[in-house]
């Protein structure tokens, strides 16, 4: 393995500037490594398409770079998870219904990732339409967990988080809606941040739950989450739910000072139901942060009992309205054997995966007169009272602690028959997208068999700074990990 | 049989905003197929629909014209069913929070007036089309166009109680919607549509009964509202004798009018009727409305129909069948009033409008809003007309000529050499001339056939080349063989 892919974002950033390297030189780097795992007994499957285009995008950055005309990203590369829209290129959500589907028009965080001279790697594999915790439910077969090839890298973003993990990429973009940039990002021994709902532009993410959908960042350190969320955040006009939040002085990113943090140990996230080895890490974790300084207390909040419930109402009824545009028709697969009914029923039995179907049978049963008042509406008013407990919780907190999942990585195959358990591995995730909080998981330590183990990190709306800051102390702390 | 007609109607109203409801794409009519789309309005993966804030003042603007009380508070939802001209398949509506509720409008009929209450008034967008070949290939096309193009649903209670009501009250909206600029209410370019919810309250033996209530879909002009709601009284009321149905036992049902064979005919019973499966549209905030806002956008209302007509009649003495003529269109009053500023005869206006005018308009099917000729030429042509400078029939043939160039009346007088003489020196000449000339005619007059000035009169205008003032002159003639 080249040592090159071994740098981290910010590391290429300064090499480049040195001339030390050229971009060039970089994403051969990654697309060799990508080449090399890909016809390995076992391949990761990172990657759905490694873009063939990557080495001329970025020999056009050196050049741009010689003459001075390059931004502030010129010749980095990043990963995109497969439901990010890049104009020309296909974008899947790893589902047959949208082979062949290739995007008329660029996502705004891709559109000022490019303005500032990225250079986009590939596109990532995804659970289909980011519905998954394992990366399991993709059309293109299952992506591996780089630590251990048995075992899932975590959903749905499991390729962005498994590119970076294995070195093909240095950083990736992914979608983060109950958990699913921070649970990979953990299972994978990464960084993922999940910023706070309208700090990343959704225009052009391929919508699931369109409340809770937000565009994530996956990396080796905070360092490099903060240079793109600098260059990424901000309020666009094409998206009416982003938010006006100046992110321009994030980078470089100064580590925390953790003296007097108030940091709150939810009792429903941190007790019996964790393994072993997730509560032994995180009792490492919270002395290191009361060596700091900082101020742990436990606390409950009740209706936390109740997130996984309330998002599988919500999610599924977002999810069967946002889906039902895929019917065959505009674009996308088309199985059009008979008259209309006839083609919406077969483009849709053979277009969408098992999982993806469930989801839309729950989405347009709660919705459906009759049930409306007893699921969705219920659930938006428990909603509505979370929300309102962590803004209480937050005028006394800086930070709400729990581990980011409540188990190390799971094998292949190990809970694909049984959905509940598999919804049940996003327990601790899904609060911060009910809530639209930032939330971020930090690589924390390792199981009994070598799996990593992340904690996850909330905090208030726009405060992205202090997650990433504090996750800059822990990467800095001396000694282990 | 003795019954009540009871009629609701739904009127979906397209607004002439810049751009469409919730992309930046041009909100026109027709074009080639599929030329003014963009991911918003074409449903795309990943789009995202941004609110306009004129669909947003529109809809304010409308309620507060149909005394609407305004909601400070109110957001949008998804309707969802799937078809092929609704890219999203859903549509962007408002469920239980509408922008405007409780207005009221009062209609005129030959039966007399009655107030419509207006339940609501929501903001929604505009589908698609979809266009079947008739080249016998059974392919089936969409064209995207209208897609998302701002749509007001204005729904009245069931206050109507024949089919005349309706039609008027379709027609009252539409001219108080163009009076207030937001729509071209254009009925053929579908800008204007309606549907109708009917049954009968039937009275028997001191009891009430009420038949199944039937939606009527797809009347496009106000003839057909009238049309298809009269056959549907007439339908009902047979069904009744015939089957004794109620509503209670039947439900709701939706018939479509078929112009050609003058009939509704049945399209979805109450079992079919599709669970739409509303909820908060997540891509959209809840939008406050302001009373600030509220008053700034009322201050630009103007004055509505009822109001404009009654001051043609009761200030400017104007007569009910030409007031009702001159401001049923919104611009076609406005020309009227700006003659009047540089010619203040409303009753002279009034005729020559709707008498040349209009003939012209129709004759070539034109809209008064692309006519050349300005209401300050009309007004010149008809003070000269009035100062004697050209007679009644030389301006029906001066305002053909600026009507047809554009230009300015006294430009064709002058250019022609067509203005008339009205100077006595000038005419005296003529005159005496022509008793000279006809010794014979000018003697019978004398003698008392007074007739015989008639053939004189032709001698004058023949001798003037048809210029001469005719009062003028026939005074002057009169005076001349009396002396
Ligand atoms: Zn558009």
């Amino acid at each position: 393995m080249s040592e090159i892919t071994r740098y981290s974002l910010t590391e290429i950033k300064t090499l480049l500037e040195k001339k030390s390297l050229t971009s060039e030189e970089i994403v051969s780097a990654y697309q060799t490594a990508y080449e090399n795992d890909n016809n390995a007994d076992i391949p990761l499957n990172g990657y759905i398409e490694f873009f063939k285009d990557a080495r001329t995008r970025a020999s056009a950055e050196d050049i741009k770079r010689k003459n001075n005309t390059h931004g502030r990203l010129s010749g980095l590369p990043i990963a995109v998870k497969d439901n990010i829209l890049i104009t020309g290129k296909k974008a899947t959500c790893g589902s047959k219904i949208l082979e062949g589907f290739s995007a008329p028009y660029t996502a705004t965080v891709i559109r000022r990732l490019e303005k500032e001279g990225a250079v986009f790697l590939g596109r990532t594999n995804m659970d289909e339409f980011a519905m998954g915790s394992s990366c399991e439910y993709s059309q293109y077969g299952p992506t591996r967990n780089p630590v251990n090839r048995e075992y899932v890298p975590g959903g749905s973003s499991g390729g962005s988080a498994a590119v970076v993990g294995a070195f093909q990429a240095p950083a990736a973009l992914g979608s983060d809606t109950g958990g699913s940039v921070r649970l990979p990002a953990s299972f994978c021994g990464l960084y993922g941040l999940k910023p706070g709902y309208g700090t990343l532009s959704r225009y052009g993410l391929v919508a699931y739950g369109s409340s809770l959908d937000q565009i994530g960042i996956v990396a080796h350190n905070p360092a490099d989450i903060a240079l793109l969320l600098s260059v990424c955040a901000g309020i666009d006009s094409k998206d009416s739910t982003s938010r006006d939040f100046s992110y321009s002085d994030m980078f470089p990113l100064t580590p925390g000072n953790l003296k007097g943090l108030k940091v709150a140990l939810p009792v429903q996230l941190n007790g019996e139901g964790n393994s072993d080895s997730v509560r032994k890490t995180a009792a490492g974790f919270i002395d290191w942060l009361k060596q700091q300084g900082a101020d742990v207390s436990e606390i409950s909040i009740p209706n936390l009992s109740y997130t996984v419930a309330i998002y599988y109402i919500i999610a599924p009824a977002e999810a069967s309205s946002n889906l039902a545009r895929y019917d065959g028709i505009e674009y996308g697969l088309r199985n059009d054997n008979g008259n209309l009914l006839d083609m919406y029923i077969n483009t849709r039995s053979e277009g969408f995966g098992s999982e993806v179907k469930r989801r839309i049978f729950i989405g347009n049963y709660v919705l459906s007169s009759g049930y409306y008042d007893a699921y969705y509406k219920k659930a938006q008013a428990v909603r509505s009272l979370l929300t309102h407990e962590f803004d209480n919780i937050f005028t006394d907190y800086d930070i709400v602690l729990s581990p980011t999942s409540p188990t190390p990585p799971f094998k292949l195959g190990e809970k694909l028959d049984d959905p509940v358990t598999m919804y049940l591995q996003d327990i601790c995730t899904i609060y911060a997208n009910l809530v639209g909080i930032p939330a971020i998981s930090i690589p924390a330590g390792m199981s009994n068999d070598n799996l990593p183990i992340g904690m996850q990190l909330a905090g208030r709306q726009g405060n992205e700074n202090l997650l990433l800051s504090i996750a800059q102390s822990w990467k800095n702390r001396g000694g282990a990990a | 049989m003795k019954y009540d007609v009871i009629i609701g109607c739904e009127v979906h109203v397209q607004l002439s905003t810049k751009s469409k409801a919730f992309c930046t794409c041009r909100n026109v009519f027709g074009g080639e197929p599929n030329s003014r789309v963009c991911p918003v309005c074409l449903g795309l993966p990943g789009s995202l629909p941004v609110p306009n804030k004129e669909h947003i003042r529109s809809a304010i603007k409308a309620g507060r014209a149909l005394g609407c009380s305004i909601a400070p508070l109110t957001k949008f939802d998804r309707k969802n069913y799937m078809y092929p001209d609704l890219p999203k398949a859903y549509q962007i509506s408002q469920y239980d929070m509408p922008i405007c509720n409780n207005g009221m409008l009062t209609v005129f009929t030959q039966e007399g007036t009655r107030d419509i209450r207006i339940l609501r008034i929501h903001m929604e967008e505009d589908t698609g089309k979809n266009i079947h070949a008739d080249d016998g290939s059974h392919e089936s096309y969409v064209d995207y166009n209208r897609s998302g193009t701002p749509l007001l649903e204005i729904v009245s209670e069931p206050d109507m109680r024949s089919p005349a009501e309706a039609a008027a009250f379709v027609m009252s909206i539409h001219e108080i919607m163009q009076y207030l600029e937001i729509s071209d209410c254009n009925m053929e370019e579908g800008s204007l549509r309606c549907d109708a919810n009917i049954n009968l309250w039937v009275y028997e033996e001191e009891k009430k009964y009420a038949t199944p209530i039937v939606e009527i879909k797809n009347m496009n002009s106000f003839k057909a509202i009238q049309a298809a709601l009269e056959y549907e009284v007439q339908r009902q009321a047979d069904e009744w004798q015939n089957h004794r149905l109620t509503r209670e036992a039947a439900g709701k049902s939706t018939r479509g009018w078929n112009e050609a064979s003058g009939k509704t005919i049945l399209q979805r019973t109450k079992e079919e009727e599709a669970d739409y499966r509303y909820f908060p549209e997540p891509d959209l905030k809840p939008l406050s409305i302001s009373a600030d806002l509220i008053q700034s956008i009322e201050k630009t209302i103007g004055e509505l129909p009822k109001e404009k007509r009654e001051r043609f009649m009761h200030q400017l003495g104007l007569s009910e069948t030409d007031t009702i003529v001159l401001t049923t269109e919104k611009a076609f009053a406005d020309y009227f009033e700006q003659i009047l500023t540089h010619y203040p005869n409303p009753k002279k206006t009034a005729n020559w409008l709707l008498g040349e005018v209009k003939k012209y308009l129709n004759a070539g099917n034109i809209s008064i809003s692309d006519f050349r000729t300005t209401p300050a030429h009309i007004a010149e042509l008809l003070l000269l007309q009035e100062s004697g400078k050209i007679s009644g029939k030389m301006a029906k043939d001066v305002f053909i000529k600026m009507a047809a160039t554009g230009k300015a009346a006294q430009e064709i007088v002058s250019a022609e050499g067509l203005s008339q003489i009205s100077d006595r020196g000038e005419l005296e000449k003529i005159v005496i001339e022509v008793i000279a000339a006809n010794p014979g005619s000018a003697d019978d007059y004398r003698n008392g056939k007074l007739q015989a000035i008639k053939f004189l009169m032709g001698q004058v205008m023949k001798a003037s080349k048809g210029k001469a003032n005719p009062q003028e002159a026939e005074k002057l003639l009169s005076e001349k063989l009396s002396s």
